[in-house]
């Protein structure tokens, strides 16, 4: 089984963002950058099925400028075996990311590409879906549970209610759900090994995927702030403020 | 201009999320047509005929439908997509899993979680964890679009007689198998519905001592939220996490217990009416944003909330 893991590069969990100047987008010049926290996670199950003997190669893409090769480099630290990056300076969406995906895996045959469910700058959760709609293929999103079974893998999924477990025959796409593993942390040795590792680079137009934008972001705002409030004593005084005061009980 | 909304639904009932974005539809266009995909759910149907604001329920019964499966819904939709401008779905788990593959086969952009709509094409969003709030423009003629529902009133569920039109349905494409729903059991109100919410951190340090959080659920009515932190330790189960990647709330009255307030956990919370804070560490973020906090040990406060809430109650 061939795996594929799509990996973003983006602004780190713990930076909180702001509108540039005039906000026209985010101001993000100098922020601190990484891997999308659930595509590490997507990284993790893809290497462990490597491990596990189920997965015979795992490849990690990234697409976007230049230094998204960091966060490929990362992944191969991680385990994968080879890299590729789609290099573009444009802004890509979901859609065409998706579509960009599907060129890649046509051209190699993926059986199963595993993605992160959500990545944290655009918060769109939608590329994944969006792949397997364009290859006509089955998708287990959220996914807190993958267990591969020769050509079919079962997925457990978190939702609303609960839980919900799919199974399907290769080959598929999942989305990764927090609960899914623990991604391991990177060893040193493992950096400088990961150097050595093959990076293909490949542009839009060599995939023949047209990227001009669906979407138009007009404007960046803060959202309204909410005033601080007060600290209250104890207990009592709590229930009288929110009796009273707040009515809200 | 017709809007079509694709109903989060259980087979049974039609869940309030779907009224939030029925009222979102109806910001966009007076003609609304509700689509109802699943199995033996005509009661449903029948619901969605008295909500104000749909003139025409679309009923798909077939039993490729019963579990919502994105790889049957997705073709139905994209088959109903005809004749209409947009398609909205409620954001929640189903419409997050099931409105990118509708986009993608229609070869259109989505606009996820949208909390505002500007014009026909142009809608607010929050992004980085609700830290940037984007306005988006599509350039799409047909708009697929999922909608937060605390961010839309929900539309009045009765008063409407919309006509029920039966659609042609589809069998079981066999992409994917259904194997199994694993259903939290809760006597507890809906936890995106609820008008109280009591939310519990790492700080309640183990499942048992959740209970303490139960007693002061019992007392208000409310529903139980948790951080990701005790989600993540086992405490409780993944459908009460609140936040950027769980669910977003914002019920009358959100009590964090043992939360520190980070920006993952208070995107899906800081809407809320009035916010209260229970934390040992005054420098705790969830203070910046509480309306009333109390500094100190929850295992103190906890019982002494429940006990003055049963004091107050028998003294009005
Ligand atoms: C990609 C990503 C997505 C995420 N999505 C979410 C999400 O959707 N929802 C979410 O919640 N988090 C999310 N997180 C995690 C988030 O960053 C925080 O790690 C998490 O919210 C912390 O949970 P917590 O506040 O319970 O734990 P902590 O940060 O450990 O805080 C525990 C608090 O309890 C207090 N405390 C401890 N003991 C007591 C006591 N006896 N009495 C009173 N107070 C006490 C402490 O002072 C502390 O403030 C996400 C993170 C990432 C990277
Ligand atoms: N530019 C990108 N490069 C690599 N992977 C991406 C990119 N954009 C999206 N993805 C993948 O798609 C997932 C969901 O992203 P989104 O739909 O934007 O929330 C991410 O977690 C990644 O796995």
């Amino acid at each position: 089984m061939k795996v594929l893991v799509a990996v973003k590069r983006v602004v780190d969990y713990n930076v909180k963002v702001r509108p540039n100047g005039d906000g026209s987008d985010v101001e993000i010049a100098n922020a601190k950058m990484s891997m999308n926290p659930f595509d590490e996670i997507a990284v993790e199950e893809a290497v462990r099925m490597k491990e596990a003997g189920t997965a015979t190669e795992a490849v990690a893409i990234s697409l976007g400028e230049a230094a998204c090769q960091d966060v490929v480099r990362t992944a191969l630290a991680m385990g994968m075996d080879r890299g590729v990056l789609v290099e573009t300076d444009e802004r890509l969406e979901p859609l065409t990311v998706a579509k960009l995906l599907a060129a890649i895996v046509k051209r190699e045959q993926f059986d199963l590409v595993i993605l992160g469910k959500q990545a944290i700058d655009d918060d769109s959760n939608q590329t994944g879906q969006m792949l397997a709609a364009l290859l006509g293929w089955p998708q287990g999103t959220f996914a807190s549970h993958v267990a591969v079974d020769d050509d079919r893998v079962q997925v457990t999924r978190e939702t609303d209610t609960g839980s919900q477990t799919l199974s399907f025959q290769l080959p598929g796409v999942v989305t990764s759900d927090l609960r899914l593993n623990e991604p391991r942390y990177v060893k040193l040795p493992n950096i400088m090994k990961a150097k050595k590792k093959p990076l293909e680079k490949i542009t839009p137009m060599e995939l023949d995927v047209d990227i001009s934008t669906h979407l138009a972001i007009i404007a960046v705002a803060e959202p309204t702030q909410r005033s601080g409030g007060i600290k209250v004593a104890d207990a009592k005084e709590l229930v009288e403020k929110l009796r009273n005061e707040a009515r809200v009980i | 201009m017709t809007v079509l909304v694709i109903a989060e639904h259980n087979n049974s009932e039609l869940h309030a999320a779907t009224l939030a974005a029925i009222t979102a539809a109806t910001q966009i266009s007076d003609a609304v047509n509700l689509l109802i995909a699943g199995n033996d759910c005509s009661s449903v149907a029948k619901a969605a005929a008295r909500v104000q604001g749909v003139s025409r329920v679309l009923l798909a019964d077939a039993p490729a439908y019963e579990h919502q499966l994105a790889e049957n819904v997705a073709p139905l939709v994209v088959r109903l997509a005809e004749g209409h401008t947009h398609l909205l779905m409620p954001a929640t788990a189903n419409g997050k899993n099931l409105m990118p593959r509708v986009a993608a086969l229609l070869d259109v952009a989505q606009l996820s979680d949208i909390i505002a709509i500007k014009s026909t094409d142009c809608f607010l969003r929050p992004i980085y964890a609700g830290n940037v709030i984007a306005t988006v423009q599509s350039k799409d003629s047909l708009k697929v679009v999922t909608v937060r529902a605390t961010a839309f009133e929900p539309a009045n569920a009765e008063g409407g007689n919309a006509a029920i039109d039966q659609v042609e349905t589809s069998e079981d494409l066999g992409l994917c198998q259904w194997v199994r729903d694993d259903v939290t059991e809760s006597t507890r109100p809906d936890l995106t519905q609820a008008e109280v919410v009591v939310s519990g951190g790492r700080g309640l340090g183990s499942a048992e001592n959740f209970q303490l959080l139960e007693a002061l659920a019992d007392k208000l009515g409310a529903a139980i939220g948790a951080s990701r932190a005790a989600v993540d330790a086992g405490f409780v189960s993944n459908d009460l996490q609140v936040g950027q990647t769980g669910k977003v709330v914002a019920p009358k009255l959100y009590i964090a217990v043992g939360i520190s307030g980070a920006i993952q956990h208070l995107a899906g919370m800081k809407e809320s009416k009035v916010i209260v804070a229970v934390n040992k560490d005054e420098d705790a973020p969830i203070f910046q944003i509480a309306d009333y906090g109390i500094v100190g040990d929850l295992f103190d406060i906890l019982p002494a909330l429940s006990a003055e809430l049963d004091r107050s109650v028998n003294r009005p």
